[in-house]
């Protein structure tokens, strides 16, 4: 669901394939007919943007019938935990959990914790702090319990207040019924996927559940993977061969970029960036993030260990490990913001690295206007991409919005060197860190950014050398010797990986994260890669042959952490530590031998025995049950109820998009009540449920292009299998508007108007929903000004609308009106745009 | 599956007979095939032309397109599926068929078309002058000229001959994600395909057939032949082809006794033109 | 050439003497065919590598000649892929060859309108410049409640899902150093 992995993972997709010859069902609910839909068992179009009220009639379905592996259930989750008395429930509330705050449209979430803990931050977490969800998403969750276990319980799952009668109360309106009238697909589509997901799930058989963006897309898009992680908890389907829950990310390395943290809000190993407010010192930090029980129980040892990795002999424990020197957070200082604050004139430099905003980015049109409004703009990348120059082909230069001359915008373009230039490892979807090595040098000024980031961060240590302005410390005593090699100077990438594994006292690489430790004695970049360098052997880059091991193929690449394949694998074995079933055996209790064996690195203390209850003084992962398997939960338990760590809720919602043309049939909240509005003149919003933008539409990719088109659009070969932008439309809605074939259409929304060729197609089936045919448009959103094949940009059409956690646009789900014929030019085109009713209130 | 025409030249050289097995019903239309072809035998780009059909932007086979693979979007129920569906999109790789009877090879004036001791049939392009006898020939259209910017020569699928001598797998085969591109020796290839075909059809879907596997077809068999989920004209190929040099045999018998009294005459002219 | 060699290639004495009387097969081969060898054999040497599109991480193998990319196709050895590309990492060739690629530094001053030549070592030197006026210039020791958070607020970065994870901690770490915390990529797009 939310995922077309045929055209955009295809080589993934095999495994898909030889599943299905072996005799799988697979199953795609999805609003368009893609070639995923072509090749599955069944294709569900359900409209886009309802899959929480799919999802949640599955989980229903699941209560309402008893199919939830109950052993499972009973140890592996949360379901027996106690929540708080004062939690209410959006079936209490019309659409809103307990705490919320309508003047901040926030929560409080301190009523949403297990019952009888004491209030208190949780780790790596700011669940009721004044701010949105700034350090959200990751690290410790649900720390300070006093021991592994919750203070109050019912393994009978009967009392009213645990969380599974909360969940059956929750979705206890999810019927197959309430699926269809909000959906679109018909009863017996929904009820023949749930009953396939339960029959082929228990002991003997598992399933798995697939997505992409097409689920974290959307003002609510967190929610839509909590859903699936409850469905996959009840059905016991996490930590076992076959199942699981599988992201499929769509950039060679956008795991590792999370992990090694390009993003503002975590530092590598996802430990939290601190907060100016809270984090005041080292021991507060350490305080709010660290997890009493579980293998957050370490942070410290992983945070001094990284902070040794950054400023190395400079870090003492008498300066708190350089804490200081770390810049601090206080709000959302996501790329959107960046934007917005670009326009009033706050981000002055800015540094793309292969990413093409002004194409890629929800309201390209804004982010236009953003690159516009700098001093400065670094940009490296392949090809001259769009963002690159702006300044010379927007369309808002044809409008007159923008004009070249008057655009005071310093822009350096330096070419990068690409994949086979350089030595370097990515991280795949499935944690695996394959190592690519060089293959020639990079050609002319073609540099990798290894060697542009080295040798910047070496030239600004220079001409600061001198410096005793306090400031300038941290960049002076960060570590930054790095060897280089070649005639063009090439710092070494293995020496990098060597740091981001960490070394002992002793100077050696560090073989698991296990030996870390808090009293700056070792070091590690990041914890969760530690051992990839254990040996002083550059485990990324084993490339023993596939075929000549097991299935699970230990000794190609590396997986963090530790190389497990499958994380939480002890739950691929019952309580007991007995397999499931011989089919499904992976890892299990070896009684003789007192420890976990099997196909993987079990993720599990080697040696604790399933039977193993921690005594109340136990911390880290010694309190933590040996029939626990979630080891990173302070409760070792996979969290059906979040009772922390999430913005909009502790359990998954239907709600309505932000731009939707329905109201919400289940609660008088249309919307995620928290979601992230930035209404301003460059982002206005269309209506809700107006009759101006009767249609919905999404985004996508195809199998020919690759995202915002600088790595396809640019090359010959790809650049002619989809050689020009177009939308896909449905018989029905052409004829509705006098649409085309071949001819060309203009969709237009609230921020502009595009034009594309049109593609009338079957494939394209309008929905119906509460006896109302609501057509689609689909628009792939690779094209822009430049390349070999030219065109509108599809994301021009959205506005920035986020998901509350993490920040992320709803571009899968808007509304948009479409008429025949190409857009007016110049100054027509906005006359035309501002003819459309558009609001800039942030309606909740 | 009988040899090749041409084929008994290479005596006891001659290797098993190879060729592609292309199932569609296990083919995504990613496209793979058609760029790893590309790359490979360094095909140049076909131009950018957005054709509106389906996701096909390639056309039909030609010089500059080896591998084609068709989009067909059908308003018909699909019998893979479970339960009711009304619509299916079915994809096909499309590639030069290798025949047994190659009406290219029998045309070819200038001996720039020949029977490899793989049995597939390969066009020399330094021998090549671009004449043009094979475009008409072939049954299947798959011969054309690369006019702009190429050689002047006529271009087709090698079925990668290059890499046959090193026991490599052609681009595409190796590539095609789904493996509905299967290389291999023709009798294997030919004995999967019916074992396929005869489960599909187990399995309800009744109009699954096997295409150009047999050798007592218009073309003797071809070296590339296809398991098809529908009449061969819903993916734009052709029902029954024939070779259209079928009767060329007899025709050559005829002309073999001018042809020898000819010989000598124009030996001594080879000889002199080579001063 | 000899004239006894070049009469023993002539096709029709070929065809026959090497029983191919119709000039089907062995005797109409041109000498550039009976030499023909897969390029890759070649190769001065093959490098394992990784297919830089999707997240799917598929094994590739780069033939190298004469310094060049001449050849990138699936590695077989890979798990994962085995050895099989789609469309977008069979053009791996195509997209590092792609006559599209820039290699040189191209500089717009503010309010240009054309594209200036600018040396690379000039550039860094710039950007450096900038970096450090920009720095300086924002630096931010509190923010509005009046906590210190000791950061530029002038400066964000984004980008990094398509480069290498050394290249993504490599950034991190120098934006901890300067203090810059918009630090972005494609991950929260």
């Amino acid at each position: 669901m939310g995922s077309n992995m045929a055209e955009n993972h295809p080589v993934g997709f095999q495994w898909v394939m030889e599943a299905r010859l072996k005799g799988a069902t697979v199953m795609h609910v999805d609003p368009r007919f893609t070639r995923t839909s072509a090749m599955a068992n069944l294709h569900v179009p359900i409209r886009a943007g309802s899959d929480i009220a799919f999802l949640g009639g599955i989980v229903n379905y699941i209560l309402e019938n008893e199919r939830w592996l109950d052993e499972y259930v009973k140890h592996f989750t949360n379901a027996p935990v106690l929540i708080d008395e004062r939690f209410q429930d959006t079936e209490d509330l019309d659409g809103f959990f307990s705490g919320f705050d309508p003047d901040k449209r926030i929560y409080d979430t301190s009523t949403w914790h297990y019952a009888g803990m004491p209030v208190q931050e949780t780790a790596g977490e700011r669940s009721k702090g004044g701010t949105k969800g700034e350090q959200s998403g990751h690290g410790a969750q649900a720390g300070h319990l006093a021991h592994g276990e919750p203070p109050e319980e019912d393994e009978t799952l009967q009392h009213p207040r645990c969380v599974f009668q909360l969940l059956k109360k929750h979705y206890r309106r999810y019927t197959p019924e309430v699926v269809s009238q909000i959906c679109g697909c018909t009863k017996e589509q929904f009820l023949e996927v749930a009953e396939a997901l339960c029959e082929n799930s228990g002991r003997e058989r598992t399933s798995a559940i697939v997505y992409s963006v097409g689920w974290t897309q959307h003002t609510v898009g967190v929610q839509y993977i909590r859903t699936a992680a409850i469905i996959q908890l009840l059905l016991g389907n996490i930590g076992r061969p076959g199942g699981g829950i599988m992201a499929l990310r769509g950039h060679a390395s956008i795991q590792g970029s999370t992990d090694l943290a390009t993003l503002y809000n975590v530092l590598p190993g996802y430990l939290p960036m601190p907060h100016a407010e809270k984090d005041t010192d080292l021991a507060a930090y350490l305080d709010n993030h660290a997890g009493t029980t579980g293998w957050w129980g370490h942070f410290d040892a992983y945070f001094i260990s990284q902070l040794k990795s950054f400023w190395g002999e400079h870090a003492t424990k008498e300066n708190d490990f350089c804490f200081d020197y770390l810049p601090k957070i206080d709000g959302d200082h996501s790329t959107y913001q960046s934007a917005m604050d670009m326009i009033d004139g706050k981000v002055r430099g800015f540094f793309l690295f292969g990413e093409n905003p002004a194409v890629g980015s929800a309201n390209s049109r804004l982010q236009r206007f953003a690159l516009a409004s700098l001093d400065w703009l670094v940009v490296r990348d392949f090809v001259e991409i769009e963002s690159a120059s702006f300044w010379k082909d927007a369309p808002e230069l044809e409008t007159g919005e923008l004009k070249t001359e008057e655009i005071g915008t310093e822009v350096f373009f330096l070419p990068a060197a690409s994949h086979v230039e350089k030595d370097g490892a990515f991280t795949n979807t499935q944690r695996l860190v394959q190592w690519h090595f060089k293959a020639v040098e990079p050609e002319g000024d073609c540099r990798s950014d290894l060697w542009f980031v080295y040798h910047l961060g070496r030239k600004i240590r220079e001409k600061l050398a001198e410096s005793d302005n306090p400031r300038d410390r941290p960049i002076l005593d960060l570590t930054w010797q790095y060897a280089t090699s070649g005639p063009l100077e090439e710092p070494s990438a293995d020496q990098v990986l060597r740091e981001i594994n960490g070394v002992g006292p002793d100077g050696s690489a560090l073989g698991t994260y296990a030996d870390l430790k808090p009293d700056g004695s070792t070091s590690s970049g990041c914890w969760i890669y530690c051992g990839i360098y254990g040996d002083e052997e550059n485990k990324a880059a084993r490339k023993h042959p596939g075929q000549e091991q097991s299935w699970v193929a230990p000794e190609w690449a590396w997986s963090w952490p530790l190389n497990r394949r499958i994380l939480y694998n002890r739950a691929s074995a019952d309580s007991n530590g007995k397999p499931w079933s011989e089919r499904k055996k992976y890892v299990w209790w070896d009684g003789r031998k007192q420890k976990w064996v099997g196909e993987d690195v079990p993720d599990f203390q080697e040696d604790k025995p399933p039977t193993f209850v921690p005594p109340d003084d136990a911390e880290a992962e010694d309190a933590i049950a040996g029939d626990h398997p979630f080891i990173l939960q302070a409760d070792g338990r996979g969290w059906i109820f979040a009772a922390a760590g999430l913005m909009d809720g502790p359990l998954p919602t239907h709600y309505e998009p932000h731009e939707s043309p329905f109201e919400n049939p289940l609660y008088s909240q249309r919307a995620n009540p928290t979601r992230q509005l930035s209404p301003r003149k460059e982002n206005p919003y269309n209506p809700a449920a107006s009759n101006a933008y009767p249609y919905v539409f999404s985004t996508y990719r195809l199998t020919e292009h690759h995202t915002a088109g600088g790595m396809s659009r640019t090359v010959p070969y790809l650049a002619e299998l989809q050689p020009e932008f177009f939308c896909e439309v449905s018989p029905g809605l052409a004829e509705e508007r006098g649409l085309e074939h071949g001819g060309w259409a203009t969709i237009i929304t609230s921020r502009t108007a595009i034009e594309a060729r049109v593609l009338v197609t079957e494939r394209m089936k309008p929905i119906v929903v509460d006896g109302r045919a609501i057509h689609q448009v689909g628009v792939p959103y690779h094209w822009g000004t430049r390349g070999l094949t030219k065109g509108d940009s599809g994301n021009d059409l959205f506005p920035v609308a986020l998901d509350p956690n993490v920040h992320i646009q709803e571009v899968k789900a808007a509304s948009c009106d479409i008429r025949p014929g190409r857009r007016p030019r110049g100054k027509a085109l906005r006359e035309l745009v501002e003819s459309y009713p558009s609001t800039l209130e942030a309606s909740a | 599956m009988k040899p090749g025409d041409g084929v008994e030249t290479y005596g006891r050289e001659a290797q098993p007979r190879v060729g592609f097995f292309t199932d569609t019903s296990v083919c995504i239309g990613c496209k793979a095939c058609e760029v790893a072809c590309k790359e490979w035998n360094l095909v140049p780009d076909d131009g950018l032309v957005w054709t509106g059909n389906s996701y096909d932007n390639s056309g039909e086979l030609s010089a500059n397109t080896w591998r084609h693979v068709a989009f067909i979007e059908q308003e018909a129920p699909d019998p893979l599926k479970r339960g009711k569906h009304d619509f299916r999109w079915l994809m096909e790789s499309d590639v030069c068929k290798h025949c047994t009877h190659a009406g290219c090879l029998d045309v070819c004036p200038t001996g720039a078309i020949f029977r490899t001791e793989f049995g597939t049939v390969v066009i020399q392009d330094d021998v090549c002058n671009g004449c043009g006898y094979c475009v008409t020939a072939c049954p299947f259209g798959v011969i054309t000229k690369r006019e702009l910017g190429g050689d002047g020569g006529m271009h087709k699928c090698t079925l990668c001959y290059d890499r046959l001598q090193d026991g490599m797998e052609p681009a595409c085969a190796k590539a095609c994600p789904t493996d509905s591109i299967q290389f291999g020796p023709l009798d294997e290839l030919v004995e999967r395909a019916r074992e396929r075909c005869g489960d599909l059809v187990e399995a309800g879907v009744s109009e699954a057939r096997l295409y150009l596997a047999d050798e007592n077809d218009g073309i003797g068999g071809a070296g590339a032949f296809f398991l098809l989920l529908d009449e061969p004209e819903v993916y734009g190929l052709p029902p029954q082809p024939i070779v259209p040099t079928k009767n060329l045999g007899t025709i050559w018998g005829a002309a073999a006794v001018a042809a020898g009294a000819l010989a000598a005459g124009v030996a001594a002219a080879f000889l002199g033109s080579g001063k | 050439m000899r004239p006894g060699e070049l009469i023993g290639r002539w096709p029709l004495l070929r065809q026959v003497r090497e029983g191919d009387a119709f000039g089907l097969g062995r005797a109409v081969q041109s000498t550039r065919t009976q030499e023909l060898r897969p390029r890759t054999d070649a190769a001065q040497h093959v490098v394992q590598s990784i297919c830089p599109y999707c997240a799917v991480g598929c094994g590739q193998l780069v033939y190298v000649r004469d310094g060049k990319v001449d050849q990138i196709e699936g590695d077989p050895d890979s798990p994962i892929s085995r050895g099989r590309l789609c469309p977008k990492g069979a053009a791996s060739k195509n997209l590092v060859t792609s006559p599209s690629r820039e290699y040189k530094v191209k500089y717009r001053p503010p309010n240009g309108t054309e594209w200036e030549e600018l040396e690379l070592g000039q550039a860094m030197e710039m950007i450096a410049d900038r970096v450090i006026e920009t720095r300086k210039a924002t630096w931010q020791k509190q923010g509005d409640s009046g906590a210190p958070t000791e950061r530029t607020m002038g400066i964000a970065m984004l980008g990094g899902a398509t480069l290498d994870n050394e290249e993504n901690y490599l950034i991190k770490k120098l934006a901890m150093g300067l203090g810059v915390v918009q630090v972005e990529n494609q991950a929260r797009i």
